[in-house]
């Protein structure tokens, strides 16, 4: 699908043109990521995300096989040779070391990709699919760091995977088979390291494939943009190619340089000395902490420390944060504001700077010990975010008064610039309001 | 119903009952192997453990501690009011009959799943002279039960049973 004014592929080169029949890629890439697909003219650098998202999978499948070549999934190697892979390996360091910032990246830009979504609207009608597809990346985008990171068999490895899998135990009556059943024992041990290393394999494959649905789902109705105001007409859009495609390089070549930063220069900086020290089940790290990207959530889960009525904190604090990413897929019928944008919504954006420091507080708390006062801020932290779905969003939805809409796209870029005149000399303008969802 | 329909509904049943007994081996391979399972008891000997010792061994992987309590580690426990106690128990609720003097439990604190410590020779038994949390500082009584500091619950006691004066199976 595209808007009807679309630049049409017609192959020149007979080889293209025999291909063209036989099977049309080519086609299918021009009219996804190519001149063939229209997008609208205002992007801001916040749409760069989703492209970088794309690039840290590719240097995680990348990086993720070659250490996949020179690791053995057995708890008696798997420590050694994750060290072997360091030391002896040709650039073994290089592609382990990528690997595990990598991940850190791929959450950052992910992160940074679903808070532009929270603040334009991105999630509304009619893009809900994007947004619902998106979540499903970012829960497989979890399991799979989270399991990624037991394989290097350390003592955070050891224990990480002991605590995660002992909040599946926490549920009532089924719980501890279901733990039993995901560590194929009665703690972490060989089985487990195992299974992890397949899955962990697998799901970066299947987050490819739901990226795809993503992608296709997006294109339905195409991007969004800053001002939230749909497409009206051509002069609205620019081509993919060569207009966001050479955006999109130069916020590759911007996050390659602050990778490279912290891959060359403070490539332990975001993890953990203790999962330089082999597995120990005897032995526990004082502070058992995961990794940066979870913090938000361990802060949620840590929160609940009184029972409540028969219901025991610690399942209160599981649940509750399980809950705090479910919720996320009721988020476009929580805020029925018709206003996409947060730059028309005054209040809106107030209490969205209000839940951007709620997150980073509660990642804060994550990572620190659990003890006072920290267990207090998350308390009140976690309240707040859950209040902010579904208390504060729907009331918002309700009273605000949104600032006034541009009349189009084009409208609001030449507002920004002051210039005059120019719309009304625009062909096509008017011509054909609404995009065709034909084809 | 038309014969064409019985046909149908027969044959997709049959086809679904035959997907569900191919799913029921797909997830049990999760399930502990035997040889997993062959380790899921263990066997101690307390013939060597004096009164005031204790040992720390394991069971399914994780640290178990055995210890043989003075009569005066007894009658501290006993003294204790059950009724303040954040998860109240007795000592007779905690061990075998006619054996109080054999502490039997888990390891692993119940705030956070650390070691304590008080199991080895000379280490802290901190205040009420159990075991000690050296990660967020809980302290547990002759019983082994939760008297300070943040964990919710006395330490597990697992299932094990006298095979004879001198041993036991746990598990």
């Amino acid at each position: 699908m595209s808007f009807p004014w679309a630049e049409h592929y017609t192959p020149k080169h007979p080889v293209m043109q025999w291909m063209d029949e036989k099977l049309p890629l080519p086609r299918l890439v021009y009219n996804a990521v190519g001149a063939g697909y229209p997008v609208p003219r205002n992007l801001n650098y916040f749409w760069n995300f989703g492209v970088l998202a794309g690039l840290a999978l590719m240097i995680q499948i990348v990086t993720g096989v070659i250490m996949a070549m020179h690791y053995g999934a057995n708890d008696l190697v798997a420590f050694a040779t994750v060290e072997q892979t360091m030391r002896d390996v040709n650039s073994g360091w290089l592609m382990r070391y990528a690997h595990a910032n990598g991940a850190s990246f791929f959450f950052i830009v992910v992160y940074l990709h679903i808070f532009r979504g929270l603040f334009y609207g991105s999630y509304k009608a009619p893009r809900e699919m994007v947004w619902l597809l998106g979540l499903v990346i970012f829960l497989l985008m979890m399991a799979t760091a989270f399991m990624g990171y037991v394989l290097p068999w350390g003592q955070m490895s050891y224990w990480g995977a002991k605590v995660i899998t002992g909040l599946f135990g926490a549920i009532p009556v089924v719980g501890e088979p279901i733990q039993t059943w995901l560590l194929g024992g009665f703690a972490p041990g060989n089985a487990s390291l195992n299974r992890f290393f397949s899955l962990h394999f697998l799901l970066p494959f299947v987050i490819a494939g739901v990226i795809i649905l993503h992608i296709w789902a997006l294109h339905i109705p195409g991007s969004s943009n800053p001002t939230g105001v749909e497409v009206k007409g051509p002069q609205d859009t620019v081509p993919f190619h060569p207009y966001y495609t050479a955006k999109d390089g130069f916020g590759a070549g911007v996050f390659l340089i602050l990778f490279s930063i912290m891959l060359f220069y403070a490539p332990n900086y975001l993890g953990h000395p203790d999962n330089y020290i082999e597995a120990n089940p005897l032995s526990t790290p004082a502070h058992i902490v995961p990794e940066w990207y979870f913090w938000p959530f361990y802060a949620i889960l840590r929160a609940f420390t009184v029972d409540f009525f028969f219901v025991p904190a610690k399942l209160l604090g599981v649940l509750a944060m399980f809950a705090s990413i479910l919720l996320l897929f009721f988020l476009p019928w929580l805020d029925n504001s018709p206003v996409r944008s947060g730059n028309y919504r005054p209040t809106f954006k107030k209490f969205f700077w209000i839940l951007v420091a709620d997150v980073l507080i509660l990642g804060y708390c994550g990572g620190a010990p659990a003890e006072e006062p920290y267990v207090m801020i998350s308390q009140v932290a976690a309240a707040y975010y859950f209040a902010h779905f579904l208390i504060v969003l729907p009331l918002i939805a309700r009273f605000e008064k949104p600032l006034p809409l541009p009349g189009s796209i084009t409208e609001s870029v030449l507002n920004r610039y002051n210039i005059k005149g120019e719309e009304d000399a625009l062909p096509g303008m008017g011509a054909d309001p609404q995009p065709s969802t034909a084809g | 119903m038309r014969r064409r329909d019985f046909i149908n509904i027969a044959a997709v049943s049959f086809a679904g009952m035959g997907a569900v007994a191919v799913v029921v081996p797909l997830i049990d391979q999760m399930n502990p192997s035997a040889d997993v399972l062959a380790l899921a008891s263990t066997e101690v000997d307390l013939s060597a453990i004096q009164p005031g010792q204790a040992i720390k061994t394991t069971f399914r992987s994780q640290p178990l501690f055995v210890r043989h309590l003075t009569p005066k580690e007894i009658a501290e426990a006993d003294k204790v009011d059950v009724a303040t106690l954040r998860d109240p128990q007795t000592l007779e609720e905690r061990t075998v009959d006619g054996k109080k003097q054999w502490l039997i439990t888990m390891g692993v604190c119940t705030h956070l799943g650390c070691v304590p410590l008080g199991a080895g020779e000379g280490e802290n038994r901190g205040e009420y002279g159990g075991y000690f949390c050296p990660c967020h500082g809980s302290s547990y009584d002759t019983a082994a039960r939760i008297r300070k500091g943040p964990a919710p619950k006395n330490l597990e006691v697992p299932e094990f049973k006298f095979t004879s004066d001198t041993a036991i199976l746990v598990g």
